[in-house]
């Protein structure tokens, strides 16, 4: 199923950050607050709205991902990439199909 | 708004124009360029001073004939991303213009020093900034590669020009720039 | 190298005043981010998918030891331990953290560095090529040129508000190494009739969403007249450029709409309202910056190296690299070295802080203290003796830095897509490691004979990849990577853009796609035809049924 999450970059120092339940930041996708529906996405995107006008994050917006057994997973190459929180090569190695989290 | 100019707040004298208003039998009158073009004999005939705003899509040519009965140019930023009315300031102070150049719309202290450089000599500013942040903000750049008044122009400074370079350039030099 | 003087270190130093005011002001609360966003750019300052990241200006892209050094530096302390060399000749950052770049603009400042328009809609670093005073083929240096614009655009008043950013390149051969003909302006120094220096000018150039050919409106502009004219045409494009819309804001789209002619001629209009009283000025300060850009003081030598040539017949992984990455100097005895930054498998354009050091010891050593950035995302060495050369190798190979494939398939040229770019819908990064270990093998990269592959990772176009003779670029479909493939285009003199070869590919297809159409330019190709030639004597239909008649697509 998919759903959307909050996300944004900490303003001092550019890291990635997900809306928590409690409307803190993480810097682990897995503790977002997921949003099912219009209304809650809205009301995450006031909160971080607050927390732009506070100058903690940057840039919030939704992204979306998908409910699994195995838990949230980013649901496009690019909020994998985010979700990982690393480019997904090494400088010798790099392989296509490998090294994406989420 | 707060009109800036000198270094500090001063008091706006002008009287705006809207529309089709009757223009008041004295007193210093700013109207719209569609306004002035219109009735350009009225204007001219008025007794006091005339101003107008420019907007940033026309030519500068077309004030060109009436540069000399004009004392105010307003220039609207309609966004300080919309650099266009720098280059119509500069045009206009080249073409000889030598009353207020005014910036309005969009003005931040981030872009005043760039406005006076190029030739503007008063702006309508946001109110949440005090004197001070303007003040700091027209000398933000002590040196300049551009010829422009309030900085050392590097290039005169190395190679000596009579009279050019001068380390006491205030940034609200009269104005018009030479050349 | 030019060397500033007092005015360009008060510059610099008030600059990055300013923007730690800014910065504090941004941190305080009193700047929202959508004013603080034009002036950070301003300053190099991107917000990118995982971190900031800071473009550091290389103008013209040349370097000095101590600058490289600080960048070293820079690498280890700010960052992870290394830094990329862009397609402009620059250098980017990719894990600055905001509240640290004045510190970091502050280092710099003190070997004569800078961040300042590397980003937003005003003039960005002017390039030029990077063998400017030592190719064999040069007919003037571009550079004193390149340095005299870049003090003109810096922090220009008239020019910080522009539609959309603005490039310009320099070059001084009639083998156009800087390539200009896709640039916003393009000049080309040369001689006329009389012996005197002046310009062809281009302007229109570029990539991106809709990529074009510059068109050249001045067959010769005397150099006194550079700064005027360029004032000329900035303005033009100030005042008349489309800011409705983002991908319409270049000034490729005005010269297109207004057409060539009419361009040109509200340029040559506007120009002699230009001729601002400084023009006699700037043939003084070009005379002073001319100065710094003598010649170093070269020895006699005989153009026969005895060192270098027994050195390649001792060592035949000498000699390969030697025949490939070793350009011809205009001083006998004396080569330019080029430092391949693509070993197989890694990622372009990519220096650790350890590599920094060492390129910058050699260059002391044994390059007059100089060392180049190449828009190709490599390093260059413009005045080696001959005599040094295997020394060198020696080093380089001991540090990664030997891998022999310049202009050849595995000196692939990639931006850094969507491991690392807001901008991208796709990554680059993966791609050019697959492609360059498919091609790992030096034996058939050198059969293969010149090749550029180009990879951008999103319509942006940063890898440069119109221009690519094999120019890939990555899309998004339904949110998955997929990626198209071009032919046929050129950043040389005889500038081209690539054609679309048909639907895409899945990322896992690219090297394959790749491998069968260098399998079908070897099958067809005439004697000594580069892929190029062979291209454009063959055109798009053998590639084509090569790519999409075979059963698995």
């Amino acid at each position: 199923m998919t759903v959307q999450v909050v996300t944004a970059n900490r303003l001092r120092d550019g890291v990635i950050v997900w809306l928590t339940p409690a409307l803190s930041w993480s810097e682990d996708y897995a503790d977002s607050k997921v949003l099912r529906d219009e209304a809650e996405a809205n009301a995450a995107l006031e909160a971080a709205g607050i927390d732009v006008k506070a100058r903690l994050v940057v840039g919030p917006y939704l992204a979306e991902f998908k409910e699994t057994p195995e838990g949230l997973q980013a649901a496009s190459a690019r909020e994998r990439i985010r979700a990982s929180r690393l480019p997904t090569i090494t400088p010798d190695q790099g392989s296509w199909t490998g090294r994406i989290a989420g | 708004m707060p009109l800036l100019k000198g270094d500090r707040f001063i008091k706006d004298s002008w009287i705006r124009i809207d529309g089709d208003a009757d223009l008041p039998f004295a007193g210093d009158i700013l109207v719209p360029f569609a306004r002035l073009l219109q009735n350009w004999g009225e204007i001219a005939r008025h007794p006091g001073l005339v101003g107008v705003v420019f907007p940033n899509s026309e030519r500068a040519e077309a004030l060109q004939s009436f540069l000399g009965r004009l004392s105010l140019i307003v220039l609207p930023f309609p966004a300080f991303t919309d650099g266009r009315a720098y280059s119509i300031g500069r045009q206009l102070r080249d073409l000889g213009f030598s009353g207020e150049l005014r910036a309005a719309g969009n003005v931040l202290p981030d872009q005043l020093q760039f406005m006076l450089q190029v030739g503007f000599d008063a702006f309508e500013v946001p109110d949440r900034f005090p004197e001070s942040v303007w003040q700091k903000a027209a000398r933000s750049m002590s040196v300049s590669y551009q010829p422009v008044p309030g900085a050392r122009n590097v290039w005169l400074a190395r190679h000596g020009a009579p009279g050019g370079d001068r380390d006491d350039q205030d940034p609200w030099f009269e104005q018009p720039h030479a050349g | 190298m030019y060397r500033y003087d007092e005015f360009d270190a008060t510059f610099v130093a008030e600059r990055v005043k300013q923007f730690r005011g800014q910065v504090t002001r941004r941190l305080a609360g009193e700047l929202a981010e959508d004013e603080f966003r034009p002036l950070r750019l301003q300053n190099g300052v991107y917000l990118q998918l995982h971190a900031y990241m800071l473009r550091i200006a290389i103008p013209y892209g040349e370097l000095s030891s101590k600058k490289l050094r600080k960048l070293a530096f820079i690498a280890r302390r700010y960052d992870k331990g290394f830094g990329h060399f862009t397609t402009r000749q620059n250098i980017q950052f990719n894990w600055p953290e905001l509240v640290d770049v004045p510190d970091i603009l502050d280092h710099l400042a003190e070997v004569e560095m800078h961040a300042i328009q590397t980003s937003g809609n005003c003039i960005r670093n002017v390039t030029a090529d990077h063998f400017a005073g030592a190719a064999a083929d040069e007919v003037a240096d571009p550079r004193p040129y390149a340095e005299i614009l870049r003090q003109w655009s810096s922090v220009h008043p008239e020019f910080s508000f522009l539609p959309r950013k603005f490039k310009i390149a320099v070059t001084g051969a009639e083998r156009d190494r800087a390539a200009i003909q896709t640039h916003d302006i393009g000049l080309h120094l040369k001689k006329n009739a009389a012996g005197e220096l002046g310009f062809a000018v281009y302007v229109g150039g570029g990539q991106g969403r809709t990529p074009m050919v510059a068109k050249k409106i001045r067959d010769f502009l005397p150099e006194a007249d550079l700064l005027s004219y360029c004032t000329a045409i900035l303005r033009v494009y100030n005042l008349y450029g489309r800011r409705d819309n983002k991908y319409k804001a270049r000034i490729k789209i005005l010269v297109m709409e207004l057409g060539e002619k009419r361009f040109r001629e509200e340029v040559e209009a506007e120009f002699p309202r230009t001729v601002h009283p400084t023009a006699e000025l700037d043939s003084k300060e070009l005379e002073r910056i001319s100065a710094y850009f003598a010649p170093p003081s070269f020895e006699t030598l005989p153009k026969i190296s005895g060192v270098f040539e027994q050195a390649k017949l001792d060592n035949a992984a000498f000699a390969k690299w030697a025949r490939v990455n070793l350009a011809p100097h205009r001083v006998d005895g004396y080569g330019i070295v080029n430092i391949s930054l693509k070993p197989a498998g890694g990622i372009p354009g990519d220096a650790t802080a350890e590599q920094m050091r060492v390129v910058a010891d050699l260059a002391r050593r044994y390059s007059f203290d100089e060392v180049r950035v190449s828009h190709h995302q490599n390093l260059v060495l413009p005045h080696v003796k001959r005599d040094d050369v295997f020394t060198i190798w020696k080093v380089l190979d001991a540090n990664g830095l030997a891998t022999a494939n310049l202009g050849l398939a595995g000196d692939i040229i990639a931006c850094p897509g969507l491991d690392y770019c807001t901008l991208a819908t796709a990554r680059s990064i993966p791609v050019a490691q697959a492609i360059s270990r498919r091609f790992a093998d030096l034996e058939r990269q050198h059969e293969i004979g010149p090749l550029k592959i180009n990879i951008s990772g999103c319509i942006n176009a940063c890898g440069h990849h119109h221009v690519g003779h094999i120019g890939i670029l990555g899309l998004d479909k339904k949110g998955e990577e997929f990626y198209q493939i071009t032919l046929g285009g050129s950043s040389s003199e005889s500038a081209s853009i690539g054609t679309i070869l048909g639907p895409g590919f899945a990322g896992h297809e690219v090297a394959d796609a790749i491998d069968t159409i260098i399998k079908t330019y070897l099958g067809l190709r005439h004697d000594g035809e580069t892929f190029l030639d062979a291209y454009r004597r063959l055109g798009p239909k053998p590639f084509k049924e090569a790519l999409y008649a075979a059963p698995q697509r």
